[in-house]
Order: C-alpha cells, then sequence, then structure tokens
C-alpha cells in the first residue's frame, strides 16, 4: 500500500513536471527572440545557398562540365534547364503564395538589379535604389532599412548577388536585352532584398 | 362628387397595394422558388457569361457576395490559365509590396477591376471594361526601354499580333525572333499525333480490373441477354477504339458504383460515364462554352441558346459527349468537322467546306495525303495540346475547351496555326477579319509590324554585342 503511495506520488510530480516543462518550452516557442534583421540575414542565408548549389552541382555540371543539356531563359520551349535567376524567382513565388495562408510568416523577396534583363527586375522603391546601389559599392556589406508602402510598415534587407561563375557573367553579358555586357566573375550584378512586414 | 372622388381614391389605393403585393410575391418567387432569375440582372452579360445568366449564384453565390467572394468565383472558373505560364501577368505578381504603388491606379489584383459584368455600354473586345489605354497605368515610360514603341498610342497595346494582357506567349519578343523568316508554309505540316491508346497503363482513372486492355470481338459482349440492340450498335462499337481496349458494353450502361456494387443497366448512359475514362476531356469540355452550363448545375447548352448564328434543325439538339461523337460510333473523324457544322451557321464555318484546310482535310481521309496533316474544325478550335493531366504528367489531349484558342485569337498560335504556317503569316491572317470570315482562302491584305520591331530589335542587340568585343 505504501509502495503503490510512493508510485502514485512519483508518477503525479512526473507529469507535473512535465506539463509545467510542456508550457515553458511552448512559451519559448512563441517569444520573440530574434529581430527582423537576422531573420533575413537567415533566410538570405539559405536562399544564397540553395541558389549556389543549383548554379554549380546542376546547370555548371550539366552544362559546362558534361554539356548534355542547355539552360534557357525560355526552358519550356527549348527544353533546357531553368536558368539560376528563374529557379530563385519562382522560389520567391511560391513562397509568396503559401505565406499569404499564415499571418505571422509573411514575408517577400526578389532579385533586382541596377542592370535588369527584364525591366520589372529594376528596383522600385526607394530603398530598393539606395540598397543595390550601397551593395554595388560596398562589396561584402548589406544594407538594411525600413519602409512604409501601401500604408504597411515593413524591414528591407539587400544583399549583394555576385557572379559567382564565369557562366553567370558571359550569360548577362551577351543577353540580348541587358543594359551593361562588361561583367567579370566576381562582381556584384544585383542584389536579393528580403521584406518583412513590421506589424501595423 | 366629394364621395366619388374618396371612392377612387380608395380604389386607386387598393389597386396600388394589390399591384405592390402581387410584385413582392413574383419577385420573391422568382429570387427564392424559381431557375430563372434574369429579372435581376442589372444588365446584359457578356458573350463568355451569357449562357449561365439564370445561374446568378455562379459568380454572387449567396446573393451577399462580398468583394473576396467574387473574385473566388472568377477563380474557380478561370484560375488554371491565370497562372504562369499562361498568363503574362498572374495576381502574384500584384501582391508584391513593392507594387503597392501602381495598384493605387489599377487594381490588378481583381479580375472585376478590368472585366465588370453587366455593363455593355463601356464592355470592348474580350470582356475589357477598361479603356483600350489602360496599360499607361504602369509602362508609361515604355519609350525609353523601347525606342521603337515612342511614337505609338497606348491604345494600340492590344493590337492584334501585339500584346496580350494574359496570354502573351505567342508575342513575346523572343517567341518572334526565334521564328523570324519563316516560309507561309513551313515544309513539314504535321499535327501532334494523339496519345491515348499508348499511355493507357498511366491513366490512373481507367477501370482496368473490370475491363482488361484487350481487343474484345463480337462474342465477347458482355450486355444482358434480355437487351436486344440493333446489327447497326454492335457493328459500330466493334470499330471503336472502346472494342480495341477491352471497353464493354457495361462499362458504359452498368456503372461500377462508389461501394463496388453494379448499377442497374440504363440505355442512356448520362455524361459521368464518359468521365470514368476521359475526366481531363469532359474537364476541358466544361470550361469552354460548349459545356460551362454543366459547371452551374444548368440543363446542357442548345444552339439556341448561342450568340453566334445557329442551324434551325439542330437549334434544340443538347450538347453533350455524344452530340458530337455519336453514341456508339465515336467517330473521331464526323466529331471534328460533320459535327461542328450541323450546328453552326456563321460565315467562317459555312466558308470552311472549299477552303484550303478542308481539301487537305479530305485528302489525308482519302488516303492522299499523310495522317495528321489534314485541317478539320477542331484542328484550330479543339487542337491536340501537351495537357498537364497532373502535377507530374502530361499528354497529348485534345482540348475540348474549344473556347481557348479564341479570344483573342493568338491563343490558337502554339497549339495550331504554327504547326503548319510561319509566324508572321500567322499574325497577318489572325489580325485580317475578312480573311478569317473566307476561312483563310487567299492571302492576308494586312501586315503586323510585330516581326519587323523583333527583326530590328534582334540587329540592334547584334550592333551592341559587336560594339563590346
Amino acid at each position: 500500500m505504501k509502495n503503490l503511495s510512493k508510485t502514485m506520488i512519483g508518477v503525479g510530480t512526473l507529469a507535473c513536471v512535465g506539463v509545467v516543462g510542456t508550457a515553458v518550452a511552448e512559451s519559448d516557442f512563441n517569444k520573440p527572440s530574434i529581430t527582423p534583421k537576422t531573420m533575413a540575414d537567415a533566410l538570405h542565408l539559405v536562399m544564397d545557398s540553395d541558389r549556389a548549389i543549383y548554379t554549380k552541382k546542376i546547370v555548371n555540371r550539366l552544362v559546362k562540365k558534361e554539356k548534355v543539356i542547355k539552360a534557357s531563359e525560355h526552358f519550356e520551349d527549348d527544353k533546357a534547364l531553368v536558368l539560376p535567376a528563374q529557379m530563385f524567382r519562382f522560389g520567391s513565388e511560391l513562397v509568396a503564395k503559401r505565406a499569404e495562408k499564415l499571418d505571422d510568416v509573411n514575408f517577400t523577396y526578389s532579385l533586382q538589379s541596377l542592370w535588369p534583363i527584364n525591366k520589372q527586375n529594376a528596383p522600385v522603391t526607394d530603398v530598393e535604389k539606395k540598397g543595390l546601389k550601397f551593395v554595388a559599392e560596398n562589396k561584402g556589406k548589406n544594407y538594411y532599412a525600413t519602409e512604409t508602402l501601401g500604408g504597411k510598415k515593413y524591414f528591407t534587407g539587400v544583399y549583394a548577388d555576385t557572379a559567382v561563375a564565369p557562366v553567370c557573367a558571359s550569360c548577362h553579358n551577351d543577353h540580348k536585352d541587358t543594359p551593361k555586357r562588361d561583367f567579370k566573375i566576381g562582381d556584384v550584378m544585383g542584389g536579393v532584398v528580403i521584406r518583412i512586414p513590421l506589424g501595423s | 362628387m366629394a364621395k366619388a372622388s374618396k371612392k377612387n381614391r380608395y380604389a386607386l389605393v387598393g389597386a396600388w397595394v394589390l399591384f405592390s403585393i402581387g410584385l413582392i410575391a413574383w419577385l420573391s418567387y422568382s429570387m427564392f422558388n424559381s431557375e430563372d432569375k434574369t429579372v435581376f440582372l442589372p444588365g446584359p452579360l457578356t458573350s463568355g457569361h451569357h449562357q449561365i445568366g439564370v445561374a446568378c449564384v455562379a459568380c454572387h453565390t449567396d446573393g451577399m457576395a462580398s468583394d473576396e467572394d467574387i473574385q473566388k468565383a472568377c477563380v474557380d472558373c478561370h484560375g488554371e490559365d491565370r497562372k504562369k505560364p499562361f498568363d503574362s501577368h498572374p495576381i502574384n505578381k500584384f501582391k508584391d509590396p513593392r507594387n503597392a504603388d501602381k495598384l493605387k491606379n489599377i487594381d490588378a489584383t481583381r479580375c472585376v477591376t478590368c472585366h465588370t459584368e453587366h455593363q455593355p455600354d463601356m464592355t470592348g473586345e474580350n470582356g475589357l471594361t477598361q479603356p483600350g489605354d489602360f496599360c499607361i497605368h504602369c509602362h508609361e515610360d515604355i519609350g525609353e526601354d523601347r525606342p521603337s514603341h515612342k511614337e505609338m498610342e497606348f491604345n494600340t497595346c492590344s493590337s492584334s499580333g501585339c500584346h496580350n494582357f494574359h496570354n502573351n506567349r505567342s508575342l513575346y519578343t523572343d517567341f518572334l525572333v526565334k521564328h523570324l523568316d519563316e516560309p507561309k508554309i513551313l515544309p513539314k505540316r504535321i499535327l501532334p499525333k494523339r496519345e491515348y491508346a499508348s499511355l493507357l497503363d498511366e491513366v490512373v482513372e481507367y477501370p482496368r480490373q473490370q475491363y482488361p486492355i484487350k481487343q474484345l470481338s463480337k462474342q465477347d459482349i458482355d450486355a444482358p441477354k434480355q437487351n436486344t440492340f440493333s446489327q447497326e450498335i454492335h457493328d459500330d462499337w466493334l470499330q471503336t477504339a472502346h472494342a480495341r481496349s477491352g471497353v464493354n458494353c457495361t462499362a458504359c450502361h452498368q456503372q461500377v458504383l462508389s461501394d463496388a456494387k453494379v448499377a442497374e443497366w440504363t440505355d442512356k448512359p448520362k455524361q459521368d460515364v464518359c468521365t470514368q475514362c476521359h475526366s481531363n476531356e469532359v474537364k476541358r469540355f466544361k470550361k469552354g462554352k460548349h459545356g460551362m452550363r454543366l459547371v452551374v448545375d444548368l440543363p446542357p447548352m442548345k444552339p439556341i441558346d448561342a450568340q453566334l448564328p445557329m442551324k434551325e434543325k439542330t437549334a434544340h439538339d443538347e450538347l453533350t459527349c455524344i452530340s458530337c461523337h455519336g453514341a456508339h460510333r465515336f467517330d473521331v473523324q464526323e466529331a471534328a468537322v460533320t459535327a461542328c457544322l450541323d450546328c453552326h451557321d456563321d460565315k467562317h464555318s459555312l466558308a470552311y467546306k472549299g477552303s484550303p484546310h478542308s481539301d487537305l482535310w479530305n485528302k489525308e481521309l482519302m488516303g492522299e495525303a499523310p495522317a495528321d496533316s489534314g485541317v478539320s474544325c477542331s484542328s484550330c478550335h479543339m487542337p491536340r495540346i501537351n495537357f498537364d493531366v497532373s502535377e507530374w504528367t502530361s499528354r497529348i489531349l485534345v482540348d475540348h475547351n474549344q473556347s481557348a484558342t479564341l479570344s483573342p485569337n493568338e491563343k490558337m498560335i502554339r497549339p495550331a496555326c504554327i504547326h503548319c504556317h510561319g509566324l508572321e503569316f500567322t499574325l497577318d491572317s489572325l489580325a485580317d477579319t475578312k480573311l478569317i470570315e473566307e476561312n483563310f482562302k487567299g492571302e492576308p491584305s494586312i501586315h503586323v509590324q510585330s516581326m519587323d520591331l523583333a527583326r530590328e530589335d534582334l540587329k540592334r542587340a547584334e550592333k551592341e554585342r559587336e560594339v563590346e568585343k
């Protein structure tokens, strides 16, 4: 009987600890612990790494090294690989669509340039214009600012987009619609703009 | 005298009260009990929606529809075509906060901004209810990016062969450049081949357990013995792809229900049975003007409901799968021309016989020309396209949405015209309304500038490359 009581007390204590522990852990989940800047930096790290891997291990390997397929802006018509910039943009479009349903995970990102092949990718807002200029002139540095668009306040981070492979520079230089034809490997060709809403 | 006047007044008031009660009763009946609610239409509908005018709920849901509900109704029917690559201005593009300023001028996230219904006086081509120069809101500085466009008026952006707001897939510069200097008629003129029969193994919905894929003969017929059929029905069926693929009588006349039980035999199966194996074709059929009424649970379309001229003898025939394919024979050649001309009575349709396209079709039927070199009505209006039947697979199917290649007609270029014709000739022909009326008998009398501009643009780029070198 005594043993049973002890067991019951033990189980009860463990249960209480478990419940309290879970409650603490759950409250930790929702406790604001990172800044918009940290979140933007983390997002950019993922985006940039994925993009580098796609460029290197898929596009460059199959197009330049193994020469089995080409990459094309009109990949459907040309039965070709999607360009790295398009891969990036398609991802951003899917994110925007999926994030629409998630109130607290709402952010957008895009790839822009002061020398865009597609004019729609030219900077539009003042922050985008200043940011792209800043990252082009200050290699290795990012640009951060807040801006109000359509009545909503946003944190905006701008990160340099650099020609990591010779093919990045050569494709851009040779494109029919490019406004700049003298990019070299290592040059800043544009920037990734990440925008996070800052509440109402 | 005063009494008489008072009596008259009472009579008038009484009549007014009775009239009002009658009016309220009639309107209430129309609102809540009648299928036909056209009395509430604030104005005629566009040609795209006029067939479903009695089904207000198709767009207005419960009658108290919010803007979001209306938008959802648009997307529910048109959403698939409003995605990339079929739409160069998808809604998602405008939801990006960086475009917030542009939305102040024109809210491109809502379909009704440009396609307001019930406004015939302000509705232009393709159901557009914005002024023709609406592109200026976002492309005001186009002359700087494209000097060739500097002198052009903004109300010419969507002229035939220039730009389409939504489906621009046959008109963007690189596509034009790719097809520069092509002959009017290409040396190799073959339409895509059907491939359903060769892909049956991949068709998930195919009822292969009940009907294994094999050639059936007369001895295999599984219709109940008490049913008697004409020799003609037997012979018709034996000639079809159905008999060649193991699709026996009961597959259509005695459906397998969801609980694996077999339904009662029915002499006249409904359209649902076709969906068992041809769900994609039926789905596309319901997207077009032929089948759209079925989506909102209205009886099938009849030619008399159409706005185009139709033949009187078939005016009251209902439009379902068998209207064009015929039961048992399912003759796709008949469905491709004869079935169309049984109903359509407009100048373009009437001019088909005697057109160069028709000559090619007849030659193919007579075995004087290779398979798939003939041009039927459906070669252009229901072309064989590489269609995504799921997120992961696609196959060549006949697009039964015959509205998909029209409004504007440049949507026909990729799935139909360029299999046989050079792009320049195609653009000129599609811009020539008289030539279209004559079913392309003759040469285009109009020249579209697009290819010339693309040629100039290519030369400009080549020059720039030279300078850089």
